[in-house]
């Protein structure tokens, strides 16, 4: 090459080129991505995240929760399963011809094949679809993600490092707001042996005071009540007594956000048998 | 074209006489806005292996710092990767650019004023991107973390270092270009486009959904394997020769790595395991078989340029008597200053030692990424800390050691002075060496054990968490030494700069103290300027 402008070409080829496929393409072909129906069903998909979860997803962003946790869910691919539905008015031959049939573990056409063969011996079958992998196996989501699943999510961090499990289903994994406080105060009571930094700057520990008036006016001495939001420790957790840890917002946001994360419905692109 | 143009033309010897005349100006027109870029680098430098140890402690004790929010974990860890490149990598780039610019071009650096202006301008972005980061201000986007405020100030101070640079390249007196040229040039051309369509296209106007990490992806991927694919062996394939006193082999096998590089580089990046449309995944990891070509290249060039050149590996750990001296066709421009500020190849072989090492860290880089690029291989590696030490073999281990070795052999004859503590730099050498050893070897061996624990669902969560941790905690020991490479850099750096900053303010004093009456004698202050440098050399 003799002079920039042969260098200059160069460049506006090569990074051209890669712009138009991986910028340009993918925002056509995705940056007018609609919501879709569920599979069998009327139900609309993606639903945006309640307004607290959205803000939860600020404090997510904030605190760099993707330098650890995933929100993708990878997946091998799909086995089919045979369900007997109904033996139908041949019981007997019905059942002796399952008991010859592979039924678990199908390839698509064989899967349509045993059950072409339960049909005409008078028997009713079902398809069942079921994901595959490890990231399945573990449970962390019924079927791998897809594009819909992020469509209103922004940032979407969908994360590179698994120091700790994907997320993109720990709002039906572990669906309790308590739950979820108590594993950011203090990780290791919730999980044993976990290696999550506490996140406690998130919460705020104060005095049991007395102003929480005891319901019933009974003529007694008041007894200082916690305050409801405060969080309920698993034995020995707790903080020092008469001590109660409170969540400040951020932290309700970021368990808010963290129980909206459930992409588990089965889509047409991703299906899967619920 | 006959070897003994390959470098800059014909270096017969009236050119060289001329060239040693012009040597002096030229480098000197560099010497403050190397300072300032190289300066803040160095703090840069420093800072980031800090936070990257408070990230790596973290991991022996999960409580560490953990009440204080500015640093926690998911904070300091991307400050401290965004201080190693932003703060370090692309400014020093920009330093050592200018300088090739300058000397490739034969004329003294254009605009050096906006050089100095824009240097402390990206720097000033570093800082508030980094403050931000720290302060839960982050974007969010990974490499793309720095908020608003300082990206733009990233992007305009290096806009004007390209004005700088583009009108050096104007003003060149030798039509022919040189290999660095074409990857210099080009890298120049890279940053602004894919670093305005990251911001634009994820910050400013975002675009919905997944997209937004596809875009992520493909930014990442241009700016930490491409464009400092390109700046780094730009900056190699310039040195390589110069310090090992053989021209370089050849042109033609460096302009295919350029052409391979930027054509199949640039489409490599998207994960396989990535939630996109099956055709990226797929695209990349053919792109990604396909770089093995430039790596090969690379590596065909790195050796023919090398052998014979009389130097063994055991140099760099040996006296500085042991150099070889450099064969007088190379580069007769370096004659001149070598024999005045080196006369024995003092600063070359540690030089020498960074940027072969850079070279080889490069394809080991660039293997693992096109590791992770094949499906099978990523179904283990994929969301390890198998990656993370790609991106630190590809950071530190080539990027940043390449960039040392121009540093360490540039800045003496850009300032004019020599490294205030020499043995510090081949000390520096080891101890960076054995630091990213010491931190690639176990990530990438604990990231293998992970993901096949991972892929195993009978292994519990916290198992496999555990199961990484005895690897991180020896990574640690590799950060520390890391850090302790950087203090050595960022002491000779300051050292220099201050020696350099005291000469001025001796010759100020020696001129506000010059007789006024004898105000056509202010060639004693330039005679005395002189014997000063006589004495240093």
């Amino acid at each position: 090459m003799k002079n920039g402008a042969a260098v200059s070409l160069a460049v506006f080829i090569a990074l051209g080129l890669s712009w138009c496929g991986f910028v340009l393409a993918p925002a056509r072909q995705l940056g007018g991505a609609k919501q879709t129906t569920v599979l069998n069903s009327s139900e609309i998909y993606p639903v945006g995240r309640p307004g607290e979860a959205n803000q939860g997803l600020q404090v997510y962003r904030a605190n760099g929760c993707a330098a650890c946790h995933t929100e993708q869910v990878r997946q091998g691919g799909v086995r089919c399963d045979v369900v007997l539905a109904s033996a139908g008015k041949n019981p007997v031959a019905v059942s002796n011809l399952v008991s010859t049939l592979k039924l678990n573990g199908l390839a698509k056409e064989d899967a349509d094949a045993a059950s072409d063969k339960i049909i005409a011996a008078g028997g009713k079958a079902e398809i069942h679809i079921v994901a595959t992998g490890p990231d399945i196996a573990r449970g962390w989501g019924m079927r791998q993600s897809i594009a819909e699943d992020y469509l209103y999510d922004y940032p979407v961090q969908p994360g590179s490092l698994r120091v700790g499990p994907d997320l993109m289903n720990v709002g039906g994994r572990e669906p309790d707001m308590n739950w979820q406080l108590v594993h950011l105060y203090a990780p290791a009571a919730e999980v044993k042996g976990s290696t999550m930094p506490p996140y406690r700057y998130l919460f705020e520990v104060r005095k049991i005071s007395g102003t929480g008036v005891s319901p019933v006016q009974t003529g007694e001495t008041p007894v200082p009540q916690p305050s409801p939001d405060a969080l309920v420790f698993p034995e020995g957790f707790g903080p020092a007594a008469g001590y109660e840890v409170v969540p400040k917002p951020e932290a309700r946001e970021l368990a808010a956000y963290l129980l909206s994360l459930r992409a588990n419905v089965p889509l047409y692109s991703a299906p899967f048998t619920q | 074209m006959s070897a003994k143009e390959t470098f800059t033309g014909g270096a017969s010897v009236p050119a060289s006489r001329l060239v040693s005349s012009l040597a002096p100006p030229i480098d000197r027109s560099c010497c403050v806005p190397l300072l300032a870029l190289f300066g803040g680098a160095a703090l840069w430098l420093v800072a980031g292996s800090v936070l990257a140890m408070i990230a790596s402690i973290k991991f022996h004790a999960p409580d560490f710092l953990g009440d204080c929010p500015w640093l926690t974990y998911g904070r300091v860890q991307p400050a401290a990767d965004n201080a190693l490149l932003y703060g370090f990598c692309v400014p020093a780039a920009l330093g050592v650019m200018l300088w090739i610019f300058a000397r490739l071009s034969r004329t003294p650096l254009c605009l050096p004023f906006v050089a100095v202006a824009a240097a402390n301008l990206w720097h000033l972005g570093v800082l508030i991107g980094l403050v931000g980061i720290l302060t839960g201000d982050s974007t969010g986007f990974a490499w793309l973390e720095f908020p608003r405020g300082g990206s733009v100030l990233l992007f305009t101070a290096f806009l004007l270092i390209a004005i700088c640079a583009t009108a050096t390249f104007g003003q060149r007196r030798e039509r022919e270009l040189y290999p660095s040229h074409w990857f210099l040039l080009a890298a120049l051309l890279w940053f602004p486009w894919i670093y305005a369509t990251g911001n634009l296209f994820l910050l400013a106007w975002p675009v919905r959904g997944v997209v937004q990490a596809a875009i992520d992806y493909w930014f990442a991927n241009n700016l930490l394997f491409v464009w400092l694919g390109l700046t780094g062996l730009g900056a190699a394939f310039y040195f390589l020769p110069k310090l090992a006193g053989r021209p370089l082999q050849s042109h033609y096998l460096a302009l295919f790595a350029f052409w391979t590089l930027i054509l199949f580089g640039t489409w490599c990046g998207i994960p396989q395991g990535a939630p996109l449309p099956v055709w990226m995944p797929v695209l990349s990891a053919v792109a990604g078989s396909l770089t093995f070509v430039p790596v090969v290249v690379v590596f065909a060039i790195t050796w023919k340029t090398s052998r014979g050149s009389g130097a063994s590996s055991l140099e760099c750990g040996g006296d500085a008597h042991v150099a070889a001296p450099v064969r007088s066709d190379c580069l007769a421009q370096d004659e001149a200053t070598r024999a005045s500020h080196s006369p024995d190849g003092n600063g070359a072989s540690p030089s020498r030692c960074f940027v072969r090492f850079g070279l080889a860290a490069f394809m080991l880089s660039s293997l693992m990424l096109i590791a992770m690029a094949c499906p099978q291989i990523s179904r283990v590696t994929e969301f390890t800390w198998f990656g993370p030490a790609q991106t630190q073999l590809q950071l530190y281990g080539f990027f940043a050691m390449t960039m040392f070795g121009a540093i360490y052999y540039l800045l003496p004859r850009v300032v004019g002075f020599e490294w205030p503590f020499p043995k510090l730099t081949r000390a520096h050498f080891w101890i960076s060496m054995l630091g990213i050893l010491l931190l690639v070897v176990p990530l990438a061996i604990g990231g293998v054990v992970q993901g096949l624990k991972w892929v195993n669902p009978n292994v519990a969560v916290v198992d496999v968490s555990v199961a990484t941790l005895p690897f991180l905690r020896v990574s640690t020991t590799g950060l520390l030494l890391i850090l302790l490479g950087n203090l050595l850099f960022a002491l000779n750096i300051f050292g220099l700069t201050l020696r350099w900053k005291l000469a001025l303010l001796k010759k100020a004093i020696a001129i506000v103290k010059a007789p006024t009456a004898t105000e056509g004698d202010t060639g004693s202050a330039f005679a005395s300027l002189r014997r000063d440098k006589e004495v240093q050399s």
